[in-house]
């Protein structure tokens, strides 16, 4: 049995396994198929200041290895979360992470300065990388002036650890990491979906009502994996690694390329059990190969 | 609520109806989950990268005396095409039983269930337990050919039966609702259950409310995860945007706001 534990930055989880925004709803739906109490964290859908409706049907299409997905932030807003959906979730024993979205600078420091002052609620991942909304969203972070803005202004106002959720959908992801830091982001989790699309060529007609929506699953890891390792390399915050994570293996594969802890998206979605097994899974593989504490994984790919 | 469930289901038959639709029939664990008419499952496909999210199923019969789980499907895709090949002896991941499914009838309330081609496959389960709560039961059962037209001998035994089809190649010739029950007779009825092609479910849900007579129809959205975490299969409704993996698939007429234009499901 391995000391799975793992520090990112100034906030201890158990274990490095979270689970990503928007793929495990509030926790609660996935109570019949797993512990959550066993998990690192789990980091809940985007909430946004004031609540949205999200996009219109259809926000979802299969690919090859993966998914398109455009569900566009839906949510009841921070102040039904805190009212009606955290004293639900707050006796896990796992950390729960609140996404954090927006779509002007004001509405991340409004939400920020109110969930600064929720005890149960201990980081927040900055979402500026959602491909799915109009304004906002991913604009803030696939331009380093934006991001710098908008992390400054949450950093301002928000005193607990304070993640940045990455955009893959640029040139270099490096420098946007190192622009978070430079800001004071406690760390990065990296990546979010990378825009795509599909077409039915029976009908001629785009698969997803905003025609482009964000790609996520197995496809991604290849590109995922790389961006981890080229974040790592860029910055000294810990990075909290994801896309297309599957199985223990994968998600040990994020950690040896820079990630301190790792992130279970769209996999839940297959195997709604997938979380607690890869906590298992994670644990027998440093059992196997006579690791002590998962820690000493994170960084050590052998080149 | 009910407790869901990811399990290993043995396949004990794979019953081909015609060339695209086949009754899968699995065995579930003596200690199952109730499993409610109208509610669905997510059948995971294996082996192949094409079909990499669970394919979401309606329960099409409970047997529970002997433990068995009939799914009737459809072949629209690669995934479902796979799933036809299974035979005694496999094995199929599910996820079970998700979503919200029809309400009952009272003792002796006269119901109807129409069910269009496929959208047939949840009215067996429930029409059976229908009569068992001691309702009386018609349905009606509409096709464009006698090919669409399924396990129709199945309800003789549970209610009475009306065949339609848009050619005539089996019983009476029109629409679905060219029958004198959705008619005339339509306020005769307590309570309208419907599954079929959206215009379908559209048109008798119009008919139903028009005569002030309650009607539940049961949705196919694309799923991502069916059980509530993805948001995917949104459905608009006076009350906002709800999931049909959760509030649904089966919904009161009355409450949706605008019909999904459904392209063809992720088969």
């Amino acid at each position: 049995m391995a000391d799975l534990k793992v520090n990112i930055g100034n906030l201890e989880l158990q274990n490095p396994v979270l689970t990503a925004s928007g793929t495990f709803g509030y926790g609660y739906e996935f109570e019949d198929f797993l512990d959550i109490n066993k998990l690192g964290g789990i980091i809940v859908k985007g909430t946004t200041l004031e609540p949205r409706q999200g996009n219109a049907y259809p926000r979802m299409a299969e690919t090859a290895a993966g998914m398109l997905n455009a569900v566009g932030l839906q949510n009841k807003g921070v102040r039904v979360f805190i009212d009606e959906i955290l004293p639900k979730i707050k006796h896990y024993q796992s950390r729960i992470i609140v996404n954090l979205a927006g779509s002007k600078v004001e509405d991340y420091t409004e939400a920020a300065r109110i969930l600064n002052e929720v005890n149960d609620v201990p980081a927040i991942e900055l979402n500026v990388s959602c491909p799915n909304v109009k304004t906002g969203g991913m604009a803030f972070g696939t331009s380093c002036a934006s991001l710098t803005e908008v992390v400054k202004a949450v950093r301002s106002v928000y005193k607990k650890h304070l993640m940045v959720k990455l955009s893959p959908n640029v040139t270099n992801i490096a420098e946007f990491a190192k622009t978070a830091e430079d800001c004071g982001a406690d760390s990065v989790s990296v990546i979010n979906t990378l825009m795509g699309m599909a077409i039915d060529a029976e009908t001629r007609k785009p698969k997803l009502s905003t025609i482009t929506g964000g790609l996520s699953g197995p496809a991604i890891k290849p590109v995922a994996l790389r961006m981890v390792w080229q974040c790592s390399k860029a910055v000294k915050i810990p990075i909290i690694g994801l896309g297309g994570i599957m199985n223990a293996t994968d998600a040990i594969e994020f950690m040896l390329a820079g990630a301190t802890a790792i992130q279970v998206g769209t996999a839940n979605f297959i195997n709604p059990s997938v979380a607690e097994e890869i906590v298992d899974g994670i644990n027998e593989y440093c059992d196997r190969q006579g690791v002590k504490q998962v820690s000493e994984l994170i960084g050590a790919m052998r080149v | 609520m009910n407790k869901k469930s990811k399990a290993l289901l043995p396949v004990l038959k794979n019953t081909k109806l015609n060339s695209t639709h086949f009754v899968l029939s699995l065995q579930l664990p003596a200690n199952h989950p109730e499993i409610w008419p109208g509610q669905f499952v997510e059948v995971l496909v294996e082996g192949s990268p094409d079909t990499f999210l669970r394919r979401p199923i309606s329960v099409h019969d409970v047997d529970e005396k002997n433990h068995t789980l009939d799914l009737l499907v459809k072949i629209v895709g690669a995934g479902t095409e796979k799933l036809s090949h299974l035979h005694e002896g496999d094995q199929l991941d599910i996820v079970y039983p998700l979503g919200h499914g029809f309400s009952l009838a009272r003792q002796d309330q006269k119901v109807l269930l129409a069910g269009g081609g496929c959208g047939v496959a949840p009215m067996l389960y429930l029409a059976r337990k229908l009569k068992e709560a001691g309702a009386d039961c018609c349905v009606a059962i509409g096709g464009k050919t006698s090919a669409d037209i399924l396990t129709a001998d199945a309800y003789s035994k549970l209610a009475q039966v009306a065949i339609l089809t848009e050619d005539g190649s089996k019983g009476d010739k029109g629409m679905i609702t060219a029958h004198p029950w959705f008619g005339a007779e339509l306020k005769s009825f307590s309570k309208v259950y419907v599954c079929g092609p959206d215009p379908m479910m559209k048109a008798i849900g119009q008919l139903a409310t028009d005569a002030g007579v309650y009607c539940e129809v049961s949705l196919e959205n694309l799923m991502a995860c069916g059980i509530g975490s993805c948001l995917c299969c949104t459905v608009s409704t006076h009350e906002g945007n709800v999931r049909a993996c959760m509030e649904g698939p089966v919904f009161d007429v009355t409450k949706l706001k605008d019909w999904n234009h459904n392209p063809v499901c992720h088969g």
